[in-house]
Order: C-alpha cells, then structure tokens, then sequence
C-alpha cells in the first residue's frame, strides 16, 4: 500500500467527520469504561439509532481520562460540537439520543462539556473544565478522540509523520533531537533518553534489539494501559523511531497479562501497521527494517526491572542480576538493547513530528515534557492525566482533581508506587518534578498518583507495601529477600498492637541495609514507604506502639468505635446493617454499640449519615 | 510388570479430559524453543485453568529443559496455578487505591462469606478466590473481578450480593 496514497485518504475521511450529514457518537470503550458499563451504553445508543431509523455513525473511543465520569459518551450533530455525557445507564443514554437526535434538545442539564469549535449556551467547553484545563496532553495527545483500532485516524492526526521525519535524517541527528529535548525516561527513574539510545547506538554488535517495557506493576498505576488502550500507534511509532536511530531489527513489548484489552489493541495495530508497510522490511521505502513481537508478563512486579524483564523475555524466571554491564551493552540473548517505557516511546513519536524545541518549552529546567499521572483514592476527580513538569502538587490534587472527596482531610499523597513514598498534605507546594520529589523522599515513579484522607492509617500504608514487595521479592539477594519480610514483621507487630520501644529504630537500620544491599531496584527502594513515613507521620507510629492508638481507625487492635450520643438521631441506620446484632437502642434515642461483639468491620460507621459512629 | 519412576520415561497420563489435546495442539503451535516457555504454559493454562503435572512435564520434554527450570518457572509467576480451579474465578483488586477504599475489608468478607482463603477453591468448586496486585483500573476502586468480568466502585454489601447471584443462578441451572 502506498502510504503517502493512504495519508490523504486517512485525512479526507477524518476531516469528513466534521462534517457528517448524520450524528456522530463516541463511546469511551477503555477498561475504566467497559467496567463502569460503557457496553450497555453503546448497545443502547445502536438500539436507540436503529428504533429511531436513523443513520449514524458510533466508534469506540479510549480514555478521555475522566473515569470518574465513566461510562461517556459524546455526541456530535451535524454542524454542531462533541457532547458530552457522563456517568450513563443504558436508559440514560436513550432518554439523551432521543431528545437530541429527535428533539434537537441537547439535555444540557445531563452534558457536562462540548468539544469542537462551536459551543452551546449552558454547557461548559471541554478545554475550560477544571479537570483538564491545567494540563497539557502530549502522550494522551489522541486518547480519547481517535478509534484505537484505527490506523487512519492516528495518521490524520498526524502520525507517523515523526517516523517521516526521523527516517529524513540521519541516525546521529535523531537521537541529537531526543537529547535536545530534555526526555527522561517516563518508566520512573528520569535516566536521559537520549543518553540510553546514544550508549545502545554505540555499544559493538551486529544484531540490536528494541523493548517496550509495559510492565506496569505499580499497584495505584494505569497510564500505560490508557495509554496503549487509547493510541497504541504513538507508543509503536516511537518504537520505530528508536530502531532507526539506535539500528535495532527486533523489538518486543513486554506487556503484563492482566491487561488484556491493550494487548488485543497491540496485535490490532501491529497487523495493520503490517498492510501499511510499518513493519517488516524496507518500511516506507527506506533502509529500515523492524518486527515488532508481543511477549505477554505472567505476574511477577520484578519484572519491570530491565535486567529481569529480559531474562523473562528470554524464557524463565525474571531475575534481576547486577548491572554493569548495561543492557544497551549486553541485554537480551548477550546483545546490544534498548528498553524504554511507553509513555517515554509515545513521547518520541511527537517529539520527532513537533520539534525538540517544542517539547523542551515545557516543564521544569531539569525535567522537560509532561508527566502522565493516573490519580485515584480519596479524590474526588479521578483519572487519568496529563500536566507539565514542576506542576505545584496542590494544584493537581485541589485543581485538577477538585480535593479530597466526601469533604474529608487531605493526609498524604502517595507516588511512585511501592518504590516511592507518601507527601505530606503540608508539602503541597511542591513542584512535582524528578529532583523536587526525590528531595522529598518519594520518587516520580511511574505516574501512580493515591490521594489519601484522615482515614487512612499511616502505618498501615507502608505494611501494605511491604507486603507488597516481600510477596513480590523475587528471591535472589538477601537483603532484599530477608529484609523486607524483617521490616514486615515488625510492622505487623505495630499494627496488631504488639510495637516495641525499639521497633522504630529497628525500621530505620533494615531500611538503610535493604537500601544499601539490594541487587536491584525493587529491593533498593522497597524501604521508601517506611522512611516517608517515619519522616512525616512519626506521630503515628508513636501513638500506635506507646499509646496503643490507631486514629485513622483501620489497625483494629488500637481502636474501638463509639456512638456519640448527641449527633445520634437514633435512626436505626447501623442496627439494621450490623452483621453480629452488635449496636442497640430504641428509635429516635441514641444508639450503643456493645463492644464484646463488636467485629470493627465500620459497616456502622459507613451506614451512619450523620458521622456519629465515632474512632476512639 | 516393572513401571519406570523416572521423571523423563513417565508415561504420559490421559487422565485429564483435554490435556492430550492440548499438548498436541502446543507441538504445532510451538517450535519448542527455551524463550516459548512462558507462552507454552499460558497457552496450556489458558486451556485447562491450571498446569497439571503431567503438562509441566511434557512442556519440559518438549522443550528441552529440566523439569526443574519448568516447574521453576511455574512457580515464579502469580499467574501460573498448579491445582484446578473453580467455574468462576473471583480476583479481589489489592491496588494502593482499592486498598485505601477498603479493599482489605470486601477482601475479609468475601472470605468469610464464600469461607475460603485466597488461592483457595470453595468446596462446592464453584468459587477460586484470588487476589491481583493490581488491574489497573483504580479510578474505579474498589474493584473485583469475576472472570473477564470487572466491577468497579464495588461497595462490600454489592460484593457478597454479586456472588450469592451467580450461585443461586448456578442452582437454578442445576
């Protein structure tokens, strides 16, 4: 196929609807989507469109990175802007199709933005709403706006012109362009991209390979699903752009098993890349030749760790093993290879079509571009989203993500995963860049972003995340195999009410060993949630282990729950819902709850309108 | 009549329905290369639910490799399962966001409901509780998922009633 035959029939038939004579409906068919219900929202639309006899055109969309607003649909009639509808039942979208495409009455009162050129009186644009006008989308550049499954509407939104480009210059000059753009790996550790592809270009070795690390193991972390789910093309495209510059013949994705749908989307775009002529040899008639192979993960969070995401790759158990030598030296089968994250791959396909320059205008000196966070717990907005690097970390938490939500207190913010660490609600003033959170003990990580409340134990956090990393420890150093489960113990001591006097110190030496004597990085930054913690929450592991008081109300063995007897209205509310008969008392008087058989499950506290089911 | 113990002259076992079939269908599939490992026993799995022992073994053979390295690599993997499964497999999310929105709780309920611990099958065999570090889709936290099938903003009354649906459903059938 000749490609320059098929941009220009990607772009007339992408420009053709703008200008459809019937309406044109989005539906957001991502995972966050599908679960939420966005398959009985598109059945109901086609029902609705073929009750209705009428023509019309629907395409499953990705993730615009609202979710909270899940499922969404957009509806555009002709001459008019992209409406947009959020939180829809399949009786929901009938009533809005019916009133809209029958009535022309947009059921503003239902839409919460439009998006397109014209707007509509009483319905806010899409680029002023709070939630996204503070970011700037550069990897999620087509989320949500082009059909994943569609190659055309990535080449009219002008893909592959980066790879045009790149394959126009020289190797040398392309990977110039990736160092004057400032990109550091998105993966977590911020190491220049450039760099990475200038050692990989120079190491000896005639075969050199290209792997796409979507590995994504952080729990509290989806980007890289979106991602690939919504604009598998931006992330392949970058994939192509390495090859050149760094003269590889091979590349993998190593993609996890539990995202099933991305995967589907990747062998999709990959067969058509292969009609295109986007692979194989000789792509777009130059000296390039590349493959592209998916390796599915099988579920070890190790494995995203390059040194052990290769020697999965190459069949077995993903151990990590010391670096040097350095992948881009001696990776996968002893060869010369490249490994990148897909969001870094995403951002060097619109890197090489915008210009360095362009990339590098935004961010931070130290860090250019845009980071991509999935923002989640006790937030009110969540999703997934975009914004420029050295972004005040209050402003994504109050403004994009619109503050804590049921109007509790903001606690901490947790990013990087179990590798990062938990902020303080008084260090909201932070810039979020590489150097700034690292500063302040977390890292960047991968973009996992949990907002946490007054009701989210302190100790707990790091005893879940150790959990985590022992369970995930792949076993092949001591430091990181015995120590984690040493920090654990403890933990577990101080949450079930057994802390000691010296168990804080106990924390801080295993820590600083576990840091020091790991082999790789999941062990070296396995201590970061203990250490955040001591550092801003010190309080509470002393009220826990001295006082024998968990405030949060989570480690059950340092707390009790009682009715405040003066907001109790004795609406019956926690009797009716307690599993063991445990809270009493006569209607319209206070409650009681009886200890003895109390199982603190906060069934009461949760049925209670009037928060009179109190932590004590 | 003398039977050979020996892992590598083991007669091959037909005991489970399928697992010939499945077997054949790897040889044409694969090439039987050391990097098909891990595929090797996804495919078999994806199959059979499980890996039965005469699988790794086979897969092992066919391959080329000890069947300590296949029994190894088995083992590694959250994914991988030695023992049978239920029908339906219910995986609790134990993200950072389903465990900040109370998942160690729903996880708590669902085990004393279906009385089972995770990795475990209920005894009717209708139920294998599972955990998953993560799906991914925190927004929506907390989630389950029940096969292919996520939930998400799963409050724990509309956990237990998810699954005493699918079992009253699964009497009225039988």
């Amino acid at each position: 196929m000749d490609f320059r035959q098929a941009l220009a029939r990607a772009e007339d038939n992408w420009n053709a609807l703008d200008h459809l004579a019937y309406p044109l409906i989005h539906v957001g068919m991502g995972t966050c989507g599908k679960a939420a219900g966005a398959d009985g929202v598109y059945a109901a639309a086609k029902e609705t469109l073929d009750r209705m006899k009428l023509e019309g055109r629907m395409l499953k969309v990705g993730c615009i990175g609202m979710c909270y607003l899940e499922p969404i649909m957009a509806v555009k009639c002709p001459g008019g802007p992209f409406i947009y509808y959020g939180n829809l039942t399949a009786e929901k979208t009938e009533k809005i199709l019916t009133a809209g495409l029958g009535e022309g009455d947009p059921k503003s009162e239902w839409a919460f933005c439009t998006m397109g050129e014209k707007s509509i009186d009483g319905i806010g644009r899409f680029e002023d709403l709070p939630m996204i006008k503070p970011q700037v989308r550069i990897a999620l550049r087509n989320c949500g706006i082009i059909d994943p499954e569609d190659i055309e509407h990535y080449m009219a939104r002008g893909g592959y012109g980066g790879l045009q480009r790149a394959l126009g210059m020289s190797r040398g000059d392309v990977i110039e362009e990736i160092k004057n753009s400032g990109l550091r790996g998105r993966g977590g550790a911020g190491f220049p991209t450039g760099l990475k592809w200038e050692s990989a270009a120079k190491a000896p070795g005639k075969t050199k390979y290209i792997v796409c690390n979507a590995d994504e193991g952080d729990p509290g972390a989806f980007m890289d699903r979106s991602l690939l789910e919504g604009d598998p093309h931006a992330v392949l495209e970058g994939m192509l752009i390495a090859a050149y510059a760094i003269g590889c013949t091979e590349g993998f994705i190593y993609i996890r098993a539990e995202y099933p749908l991305a995967i589907k989307r990747l062998e999709k775009a990959l067969g058509q890349m292969a009609e295109y002529g986007l692979v194989g040899r000789r792509i777009l008639g130059s000296r390039l030749g590349f493959q592209i192979q998916i390796k599915e993960g099988a579920g070890a969070f190790v494995c995203g760790e390059e040194t052990a995401l290769m020697a999965s790759i190459a069949g077995g158990r993903g151990m990590p093993r010391p670096r040097p030598p350095y992948p881009a030296n001696k990776g996968l089968w002893g060869n010369p290879t490249n490994i990148n994250n897909v969001e870094t791959f995403a951002n060097v396909s619109a890197i090489l079509a915008q210009g360095a320059a362009w990339f590098a205008s935004f961010g931070t000196e130290k860090s250019k571009g845009t980071k991509t966070f999935s923002l989640a717990g006790k937030v009110q907005r969540t999703g997934l989203i975009e914004v420029p690097m050295g972004m005040r970390l209050g402003d994504i938490i109050d403004g994009i993500g619109g503050g804590v939500a049921e109007g509790k207190k903001l606690k901490a913010v947790q990013t990087g995963g179990p590798s990062g660490g938990c902020i303080p609600a008084d260090l909201l003033d932070l810039p979020v860049d590489y150097d700034a959170l690292a500063k302040a003990g977390s890292i960047m990580g991968s973009g996992g972003m949990v907002v946490m409340d007054e009701d989210t134990c302190m100790v707990d956090i790091p005893r879940y995340f150790l959990a985590f990393t022992a369970d995930e420890s792949c076993g092949k150093c001591m430091p990181c195999r015995l120590g984690t489960h040493q920090m654990l113990d403890v933990l577990n001591d101080i949450c079930d009410g057994n802390g000691k006097a010296q168990d804080i110190d106990a924390l801080e030496l295993v820590s600083e060993a576990v840091n020091k004597g790991s082999l790789c990085g999941l062990g070296q930054t396995s201590p970061n949630p203990v250490l955040t913690t001591l550092r801003y929450f010190r309080q509470e592991y002393e009220a826990h282990i001295h006082e024998g008081k968990c405030r949060a109300g989570v480690c059950k063995a340092l707390f009790h729950y009682e009715i405040d007897g003066e907001t109790c209205t004795g609406c019956g509310a926690c009797s009716r819902k307690c599993p063991v008969q445990a809270v009493t008392g006569e209607k319209k008087k206070p409650h009681a709850i009886d200890l003895e058989r109390c199982t603190k499950c906060g069934t009461c506290r949760d049925a209670c309108k009037f928060h009179a089911v109190l932590v004590c | 009549m003398h039977t050979e113990l020996t892992i590598n002259s083991r007669p091959t076992c037909h005991d489970l329905p399928g697992t010939s079939m499945v077997l054949s269908a790897m040889r044409k599939r694969f090439h039987g290369r050391g990097d098909e490992l891990i595929p090797m026993l996804q495919a078999a799995q994806r199959e059979l639910g499980f890996l039965p022992e005469q699988v790794l073994l086979e897969i092992a053979r066919f391959a080329g490799l000890t069947s300590a390295k296949v029994y190894g690599t088995a083992t590694f993997y959250s994914q991988f399962r030695l023992k049978p499964v239920g029908k339906y497999i219910v995986r609790v999310c134990r993200g950072t966001a389903c465990h900040v929105k109370g998942s160690y709780r729903m996880l708590g309920d669902i085990r004393d409901h279906l009385k089972v611990a995770p990795g475990e099958t209920t005894q009717d065999g209708l139920f294998t509780l599972e955990t998953v570090a993560c799906f991914g889709s925190c927004a929506l936290a907390p989630i389950i998922v029940v096969d292919d099938a996520v939930y998400g903003n799963v409050g724990r009354s509309k956990a237990l009633a998810l699954l005493d649906d699918i079992r009253s459903q699964e009497k009225k059938r039988v």
